[in-house]
């Protein structure tokens, strides 16, 4: 990153000292000929000052620090494995842990800024769930304890029993124990309830086996209706082109389909009409309540307001809701109803009017019913991690494949939208001028300066007309949501719109694309990377995210039920949404955090080291003699220094995960890239500047003109290498242990070892033995014992030590003081909390009190009503199917007054 | 890791679980100790060190001062002689001199002499390079091979003993010391022995074994600057001659600088002597053989005693009393500003 710099500082060095040779060879080396004669081939001074600085270039070179790589990719590969290994992230129900797939990325994963992600399957289950329902003026699904207070819902809720209906699907869940009373009381209202989620659909019954049905549903809020009225003893058992079998409460009984009238986009509404055994004419329906409100009879008014109350309250918990209602027919009205109708469905021309003509004319004075309320079950915990994304200064865009309404919904769900916000654009122009008018409405109302010519960016873009654009971050006045279509998005992502694109959508703090394609999401992706200087994540569960994830800098896939696809292409993936947070706000952060102060100790420890050398320099007339032995040179960075770093980079946490997750704000930090920049990397290089004048000055000037304790000479070359490479050593651990906030046993063990192995190799090395052996090797033999016995040696040694490590601790100190960082103050706010108790894990459901209407609950396809009626999708004969096999009326059944 | 075996025939089935170990390292929950920089551990480590090495210094200024020293300087004063080593065709022309200084005081303890060279760059990388240290164990080795060149072979093959250029420029004056009492002029006894490192003496130099030292010296020649062959070095004394001459080993020990000091005799404390140097007239008389004028070097001579913390060199104790200062300076200046923000934070509390 930085190399480039210190490859030219390097050159700088390495030049001063090479025209530091040639000067000194000439006005001092000349002269000493008599003593060192030049080397063969040298004829002048300023060839010698040439090759001085090849020399130099070897000596040097440590500024460079190549086995930085190595212990780089030992960081990375230590934090992956955390991530593999961490339990919090393990997903024990289809036994999945979380995988890091690269590990190259750890310390990206803590500078996101945008998250792109899938919603089916990533933020949502893709399940649909019959949450509650209002029934004549009644809510039920909610749990209230004695006092009246409502319980929050969890595994531990009691679940309704319905073991009384032999043919109940197992696998759903409901709380709410009076809706079964009514159901058992014979409630009128809430039969007819039932028998119209029984009859109005349609759902294919598949029963292989009896008594194990299986419902095929065009979409999962159907067959989530349909299973709820099985559920409470309305079974929708079979169904011919002309007949729809329903065991009602165990008596099976068969009703006459005489006509569906299908769901499409305009009508919002579905409805059958249908004749009983008893042969009364019933027309059900059911459909978006906006719709079905206008088409109810007036008698309903109370009713509807009542439910309209239970309505908004199901939408501010983001459930899907649909009103339900029904009619009695007359039979004369109908026969002529039906003849109108077989006309009209045979007519040549204009059909479709027409039988939306005949359709509003049936569909009128309805009784209301009441309504439903869907879940589209929510990962575990994706509001919550949607929440602390957020307030990790996180941009969340979701890209789904869904309608507009169905990813609204989610999105106000899964508190991506709410009511706080100031507006929520939508666009969904279809000409080019369209989007472009709509964004930049969008814009104006965000930050109307930035139409100005005076403002920045403007400025800028012209400036740097059709070249690599950053746009760089603007603040909206407010919160803001954008919605944008598939087909919006197409133009918008057209040449001369993108830049206008990017600069509404990053001003929106959620951005919901909806129908688009898997392209159109890649494509989303390389736009923000291409004009943000920002670090992108995607993650998804499907095929069709491939291409999202493979485009943004980091792709996560969720393992889930959607295949393989998703999580082979990905760098890290887990089971669930929620572990998103996790990955980035403890791992992420941690591996950024790590990977920079490694950083910033690598290059500090090897400015310090070297730029002794270039201090010597000025004293050894630029001879390029080495202020250290060559063995202390060679292990400095492999054995005397790479393990208290390593150390410090695999196991320090400045606050522990608990914390991070408290304060998402900790992570902008890494955003903004504020731990390791150009800024920092200088200050590092003039804190080993300054470590290494230290280092070298004060062992001169305490050996300078002075000498032992016993009265022998101390300045020998010998043993100044050995009094300022102990400085060192010492000095950079003290600066280790300083920079180490979290000392493990490993942490103390790596430095003190450290430390002590030092000590012991020097004096093997410079021992007799070995020195008698390797006699080449090993010349420093005995400057250990001699020099490290003297007390201003150590005198000399703790000074430096002093002077090299109490500005930092000053100079840390007094800028948390004076200055501190935003991330600062939340690390005093931490240490504050910590002496407290430590709070409550927050586990609450997040309620909003919404008066938004709710997205209905259908697939938003043409139905599949004619299909049906046609007959043509049936099996000619089902084993089960209309026979009533099936006797319900056990002796449970009846002993429970039914 | 350790959990593993406990938790695994838990879960033993046939299918293991994929749940990763909940050991303490792999949850990154090891137990430590997290050090964070308060005010109180601040402004003690300040105070404390601030504390700490006003004392050492006060201490190692004292001590300092304590020591006596004397330097000559006689590259000039022995200019005739300087002049005559500039032509290097007079080597074998003796030349003395002498030079005169006073004692006002007596000088008690040990007394050291050491003789002082500046400008002399025995720190150069090619001259510290060049020695061969297994030719100074007494190893019979082929010194063509060593960093020795220049100064390895005569043209007609004779190695030098010893080679190098450190060996050849060795210091060879010789500095005699006399006391002028009453008139009669006393030689003060000097040690030449017991300067060196021990290790030097008896494990990284050694003469080649022979029967007597000539000999074993034999087919070898002094080094193109010396005036007599390193066998002859001390002539009294077996012990101090040739390789282990203590002479020889301390200049072989080169210097991290251009400017330093050898250890050259100590005052043998007999007779008049054995309280150290008593006040009176001296003179050096000094055999000028070392010529250090071309490349303007100069020459010293230097009588001192020692103290624990070493010679009278002021900088550390001057260092430890300036850092000393700096650090209880900084100290009062944090403490300052910690009190001011506290003001006011408590002001924005009470508002």
């Amino acid at each position: 990153i930085f190399f480039l710099q210190i490859f030219a500082f390097l050159a700088l060095m390495c030049l001063i000292l090479a025209i530091g040779n040639g000067i000194w060879e000439h006005d001092k080396g000349y002269y000493f000929q008599v003593y060192l004669p030049w080397a063969e081939g040298v004829t002048s001074a300023s060839y010698s000052g040439f090759l001085m600085f090849w020399s130099y270039v070897i000596i040097l070179n440590t500024v460079v620090p190549i086995s930085l790589y190595v212990s780089v990719e030992i960081i990375r590969l230590g934090n992956s494995f955390y991530i593999d290994w961490d339990r919090k992230m393990y997903y024990p129900l289809n036994d999945t842990p979380a995988q890091a797939r690269t590990t190259t990325l750890n310390e990206e994963l803590g500078q996101i800024k945008y998250i792109f992600s899938d919603k089916t399957g990533t933020l949502t289950q893709n399940i649909m769930c019959f949450n509650k329902c209002s029934i004549n003026g009644k809510s039920y699904g909610d749990v209230y304890d004695v006092s009246g207070q409502r319980i929050e819902i969890n595994e531990n809720t009691e679940k309704v029993d319905f073991s009384y209906n032999p043919l109940a699907d197992p696998k759903f869940a409901f709380y709410d124990h009076s809706l079964v009373e009514a159901v058992k009381l014979n409630d009128v209202p809430t039969h007819r309830f039932f028998r119209l989620l029984s009859l109005c659909h349609t759902v294919m019954p598949e029963e292989k086996k009896e008594g194990n049905l299986v419902y095929q549903a065009q979409s999962p809020d159907e067959g989530a209706l349909v299973t709820a009225a099985r559920n409470f003893g309305f079974v929708f058992r079979a169904r011919t082109p002309e007949t729809i079998t329903v065991v009602e409460m165990g008596e099976t009984k068969i009703y006459k389909l005489l006509a569906i009238l299908d769901f499409n986009n305009v009508r919002k509404r579905m409805s059958v009409i249908v004749q009983s055994p008893e042969g009364d004419l019933t027309l059900y329906c059911k459909g978006a309540d906006t719709i079905l409100y206008e088409l109810l009879h007036p008698s309903c008014n109370s009713l509807k307001e009542e439910t309209t109350e239970h309505l908004n309250e199901f939408a501010g918990e983001g459930l899907r809701t649909l009103v339900v209602a029904y009619k009695s027919l007359e039979e004369d009205y109908f026969q002529d109803w039906i003849r109108r109708h077989h006309e009209a469905s045979t007519a040549l021309e204009g059909r479709e009017d027409k039988l939306s003509e005949l359709y509003e004319d049936i569909e009128k004075d309805l009784m209301l019913l009441g309504a439903t309320a869907i879940e589209d079950k929510l990962q575990d915990g994706v509001p919550q991690t949607i929440e602390t994304l957020a307030k990790a200064n996180i941009k969340i865009w979701v890209l789904t494949g869904d309608k507009q309404e169905t990813a609204m919904n989610i999105g106000y769900s899964c508190n991506l939208l709410n009511d706080d916000m100031e507006d929520v654009f939508v666009i969904e122009g279809s000409t080019s001028d369209d989007v472009l008018n709509e964004l930049r409405n969008a814009r104006k109302k965000m930050k109307p300066d930035s139409f100005l010519d005076s403002d920045e960016i403007n400025i800028q873009f012209e400036k740097s007309s059709k070249k690599q654009i950053i746009v760089p971050d603007e603040q909206a006045n407010g919160v803001y949501g954008l919605v944008i279509t598939g087909h919006s998005l197409a133009y918008a992502l057209e040449g001369n719109l993108e830049l206008e694109l990017v600069r509404t959508a990053c001003m929106c703090k959620v951005v919901i694309c909806c129908r688009v394609t898997p392209l159109q999401k890649a494509q989303v992706v390389e736009l923000v990377k291409k004009y943000k200087k920002a670090v992108t994540l995607a993650i998804g569960d499907g095929a069709n995210d491939v291409s999202m994830i493979k485009t943004a800098h980091i792709g996560v896939g969720i393992s889930g039920q959607e295949g393989m696809q998703a999580v082979l292409s990905s760098d890290f993936s887990f089971a669930q949404f929620r572990y998103l947070q996790r990955l980035l706000l403890v791992h992420g952060r941690w591996s950024y955090i790590r990977m920079c102060k490694f950083l910033k100790y690598f290059f500090y420890k090897n400015f310090a080291f070297t730029l002794v050398h270039f201090w010597y320099g000025f004293f050894s007339g630029f001879s390029a003699q080495t202020v250290y032995d060559e063995w202390f040179i060679t292990l400095y960075n492999l054995v005397y220094t790479s393990l208290p770093v390593l150390g410090m980079s695999l196991f320090d946490q400045d606050v522990d995960d608990r914390w991070s997750m408290l304060f998402p704000q900790l992570y902008v930090p890494g955003q903004q890239n504020l731990y390791f920049n150009k800024v920092v990397f200088v200050k590092c290089m003039l804190q080993g500047i300054y470590s290494s004048l230290i280092l070298f000055f004060i062992p001169y000037g305490a050996m300078y003109n002075t000498m032992r304790s016993d009265g022998k000479a101390i300045a020998d070359y010998q043993s100044f290498a050995l009094m300022a490479q102990t400085c060192l050593l010492i000095v950079v651990s003290v600066q280790i242990g300083l920079d180490t906030s979290y000392w493990t046993v490993v942490n103390q063990f790596f430095i003190w070892g450290s430390l002590s192995v030092y000590f012991a190799i020097t004096f093997t090395m410079y021992s007799d033995g070995m020195y008698l052996i390797f006699t080449a090797s090993f010349p420093f033999i005995g400057t250990a014992r001699n020099t490290l016995s003297q007390p201003n040696v150590w005198l000399a040694i703790f000074l430096s030590i002093t002077l090299c490590v109490l500005p930092v601790i000053g100079f840390r100190f007094l800028k948390t003081q004076l200055k501190p960082a935003p991330s600062d103050k939340v690390l005093l706010k931490i240490k504050e909390a910590k002496k407290r108790p430590p709070p409550p894990s927050p586990k609450r459901r997040l309620r909003r009190t919404s008066t938004r209407r709710s997205g209905y609950a259908f697939s938003h396809q043409h139905g599949f009503g004619a299909l049906i009626m046609s007959g043509r999708n049936m099996r000619p004969k089902s084993p089960f199917a209309t026979t009533g096999t099936f006797s319900p009326n056990s002796d449970k059944y009846k002993h429970k007054g039914l | 890791m350790k959990n593993k075996t406990n938790f695994l025939p838990k879960e033993g089935e046939a299918h293991p679980s994929r749940c990763p170990d909940n050991s303490a390292f792999k949850q990154q929950r090891l137990p430590a100790w997290k050090p964070q920089l308060t005010i109180a551990s601040v402004l003690s480590s300040f105070f404390l060190t601030g504390a700490f090495c006003l004392a050492v210094g006060v201490c190692l200024v004292l001590s300092a001062n304590s020591v006596r020293e004397i330097q000559v300087d006689y590259s000039d004063k022995c200019s005739d002689c300087s002049k005559l080593r500039e032509n290097s065709s007079n080597w074998n022309k003796e030349c003395h001199c002498s030079v005169n200084f006073t004692l006002k005081e007596d000088i008690l303890g040990d007394v050291f002499m050491y003789y002082g060279l500046q400008n002399f760059y025995q720190n150069h990388r090619r001259y510290v390079m060049s020695r061969s240290d297994a030719q100074l164990l007494g190893r019979n080795i082929n010194i063509q091979r060593s960093y020795c060149a220049p100064f390895s072979t005569y043209r007609n093959g004779t190695p030098m003993a010893p080679c190098g250029a450190i060996a050849n420029s060795m210091f060879n004056d010789t500095i005699d010391l006399f006391y002028n009492r009453n008139s009669s002029v006393i030689e003060v006894p000097l040690l030449k022995t017991g300067n060196s490192w021990w290790t030097d003496k008896n494990v990284k130099f050694r003469n080649p074994e022979s029967y007597n030292l000539s000999s074993a010296f034999a087919g070898t020649a002094r080094p193109p600057y010396w005036q007599k062959p390193v066998y002859l070095l001390d002539e009294k004394d077996e012990r101090n001659n040739g390789y282990v001459n203590d002479d020889f080993i301390i200049w072989m020990r080169v210097s991290a600088f251009a400017t330093f000091r050898n250890l050259y005799r100590r005052v043998r404390r007999i007779r008049h002597f054995a309280d150290g140097l008593p006040a009176g007239n001296y003179t050096f008389r000094i055999s000028y053989n070392f010529p250090v004028t071309r490349f303007k070097g100069r020459k010293h001579v230097i009588l001192s005693t020692v103290v624990w913390s070493g010679g009278s060199n002021p900088f550390l104790g001057i260092a430890y009393l300036v850092s000393g200062t700096a650090a209880t300076l900084t100290g009062f200046v944090i403490t300052g500003i910690h009190l001011k923000l506290r003001k006011k934070k408590t002001y924005f509390q009470k508002q």
